[in-house]
């Protein structure tokens, strides 16, 4: 199991009376895609959360790369290797493409510590040459891309330092139409391919989640109620059992 | 493969669009306010006679050293969405309180340091209220103003007093001729290779964009804010003692609201954005010389101070109008 990524054992978390997240067990490979699906509210941007060290379970404790850790905080996460592209993006309008790839994580000089900005943008440039995302000029600000491109921007970004073990993407598909969403969809096929990556991808659309993901965890009322290989389920089940429990509630 | 995605949907470059001349002029907000700057001295030489003398360009400078040295602070806070009221109200304080050092026999030197640390520490009290309660920067340090003035009133007994006037410490804070003006350029240079040459100025710029995705890069966004709150009422102390020391005496009625006004003007007219995200140091120079220019300009000509105010207010909206129209041709221009 040394494949293995990141593993959360008997996680819970509470905010005040409510409960977010109910004794959450699972577990991410190399060269794996994890769908995490769930009705709004389910617990899905919480668990992130954890896994990002934005939030601190109360109970359970999370693995990386078989080792237990405790993750303080993103800044903790991010060290170790884990990305996120959070729903709101997290990128910088009023910055160009090639300072957003590397926010927080400028390059800059030595003795004097200033701005390598050329080659930022040479970096940026290659990077996203290398993962086939096509932006015109890494000097465009970024508030004047599409919603397709900023978020490839933002896929770029977290995997772009190069020492990314693990990608979470929260909703990365959120709002977009399906010819921007296949390049997402496509972007995240590429980043499989080199094998070395684990990513869990929270998605709305089952659909999409059965293409590219390699399998399926079901989180309702904080609790993961399902888990199988995308080859051993459809879209029509997942929307069967997404749905079931509201079914009864209508009369 | 990569490389086909690339070459099929990009088209050719943007650069070669009809709107790349304006785009690159857009980029440069500076030199729109430039050469306005330009064109009003042109215009005033021209009309009148004593403009054009080495004499009235020091009275300039006197002018606008104030305004430039705060509004560089001002820039900064303003870029990561924040604003300071009190600075003006620094720059009352600031005098004073090296006084009280000076008067209890601290050297000079060591006065001045000590009334700048403390001008630093009043910027941290406003960043630390902003930010650990939440309150907008407005009300904090709207609050902040009054409290000042009213410390400044109660040092000061409410006259003036006569500033320190001899030796090369003086000199060089303000006594010495164009003194002031370096003073201007050293901060305006420092500051704008910290904003566009340093990892604080790209934070700086990213916690105002966008506080919460900057925070959730792992930057600290309230320690940016504090820090720049910090620099402008820096700034704005530095700016209060240089100004009293070249004048010779400290006045608890100098500063106050209507300098921090002009500003945060400098720095809006030259191009800072007042919601946050972009702006330049040097555009709150040039912003600040042409008010400077233009009041000159307007006491040369015998055009009362009041005619000041409408003047500043049209040159406000105007540049705001600029701002903007810029981006909006900005943005068209890169699609």
């Amino acid at each position: 199991m040394t494949d293995e990524v990141i593993r959360a054992e008997h996680v819970s978390k509470r905010f005040g009376a409510v409960r977010a997240l109910e004794d959450i067990n699972l577990s991410v490979r190399k060269g794996e895609i994890l769908g995490l699906i769930g009705d709004n509210g389910a617990g899905k941007s919480t668990l992130i959360k954890i896994l990002t060290g934005f939030h601190q379970p109360d109970s359970g404790r999370l693995l990386f790369e078989g080792e237990p850790v405790d993750l303080k905080s993103v800044v903790h996460a991010r060290s170790l290797g884990i990305e996120t592209v959070f729903q709101d993006l997290a990128l910088i309008n009023d910055l160009p493409v090639y300072l957003n790839l590397h926010l927080n994580k400028e390059l800059v000089g030595k003795p004097l510590p200033f701005l390598r900005r050329r080659e930022m943008r040479k970096r940026a440039r290659e990077a996203l040459d290398a993962i086939g995302i096509n932006i015109p000029s890494v000097t465009t600000e970024v508030g004047q891309l599409s919603g397709g491109q900023r978020q490839a921007i933002a896929v770029a970004r977290s995997v772009y330092a190069g020492d990314a073990k693990l990608l979470l993407l929260d909703e990365p598909l959120a709002a977009m139409g399906a010819k921007e969403g296949g390049l997402i969809l496509r972007l995240l096929a590429q980043l499989k391919q080199r094998g070395d990556l684990a990513i869990i991808l929270i998605a709305h659309n089952y659909s999409q989640v059965v293409d590219v993901c390699d399998r399926v965890n079901l989180l309702q009322h904080g609790e993961i109620t399902f888990d199988k290989p995308s080859k051993e389920t459809s879209v029509a089940e997942l929307l069967e059992l997404v749905h079931a429990e509201y079914k009864i509630d209508v009369p | 493969m990569a490389d086909a995605t690339v070459e099929q949907q990009t088209g050719g470059p943007a650069q070669r669009r009809p709107f790349g001349v304006l785009r690159g002029l857009a980029r440069m907000r500076e030199l729109s306010i430039l050469l306005v700057l330009i064109a009003v001295a042109i215009y005033f030489s021209v009309t009148t006679s004593a403009f054009n003398s080495i004499e009235n360009y020091h009275t300039i400078v006197q002018f606008f050293a104030p305004w430039a040295i705060i509004g560089v602070g001002e820039v900064m806070l303003l870029i990561c969405g924040e604003i300071d009221l009190s600075a003006g109200f620094v720059f009352t304080l600031s005098p004073f309180t090296l006084m009280v050092f000076y008067n209890n026999g601290v050297p000079l030197i060591l006065s001045i340091i000590l009334s700048i640390v403390i001008s630093a520490f009043i910027g941290v009290v406003n960043g630390f209220i902003r930010t650990r309660f939440n309150l907008p920067s407005f009300i904090v340090t709207l609050g902040m103003s009054f409290l000042i003035e009213g410390i400044s009133l109660i040092v000061s007994n409410g006259s003036p007093v006569s500033a320190p006037n001899t030796g090369a410490v003086v000199a060089i804070f303000g006594k010495a001729r164009w003194s002031e003006l370096i003073w201007v350029l050293a901060v305006v240079v420092l500051m704008q290779v910290v904003l566009s040459a340093t990892r604080f100025g790209v934070y700086t710029q990213a916690t105002g964009s966008n506080p919460v995705g900057a925070a959730e890069s792992g930057i600290r966004a309230n320690r940016v804010k504090i820090v720049n709150f910090a620099v402008c009422s820096t700034l704005a102390g530095i700016g209060g003692i240089v100004d009293g020391l070249r004048v010779g005496s400290f006045d608890p009625t100098n500063g106050g609201a209507n300098t921090m006004f002009l500003a945060v003007a400098s720095a809006v007219i030259g191009g800072t954005a007042l919601l946050g995200g972009s702006g330049t140091v040097v555009g709150a120079l040039i912003g600040a010389a042409l008010l400077g220019t233009v009041f000159d300009g307007f006491n040369l000509t015998g055009v009362s101070a009041n005619a000041f105010d409408v003047v500043l207010g049209i040159a406000i909206l105007v540049a705001m109008l600029l701002n903007v129209y810029l981006s909006i041709l900005r943005r068209r221009a890169s699609r």
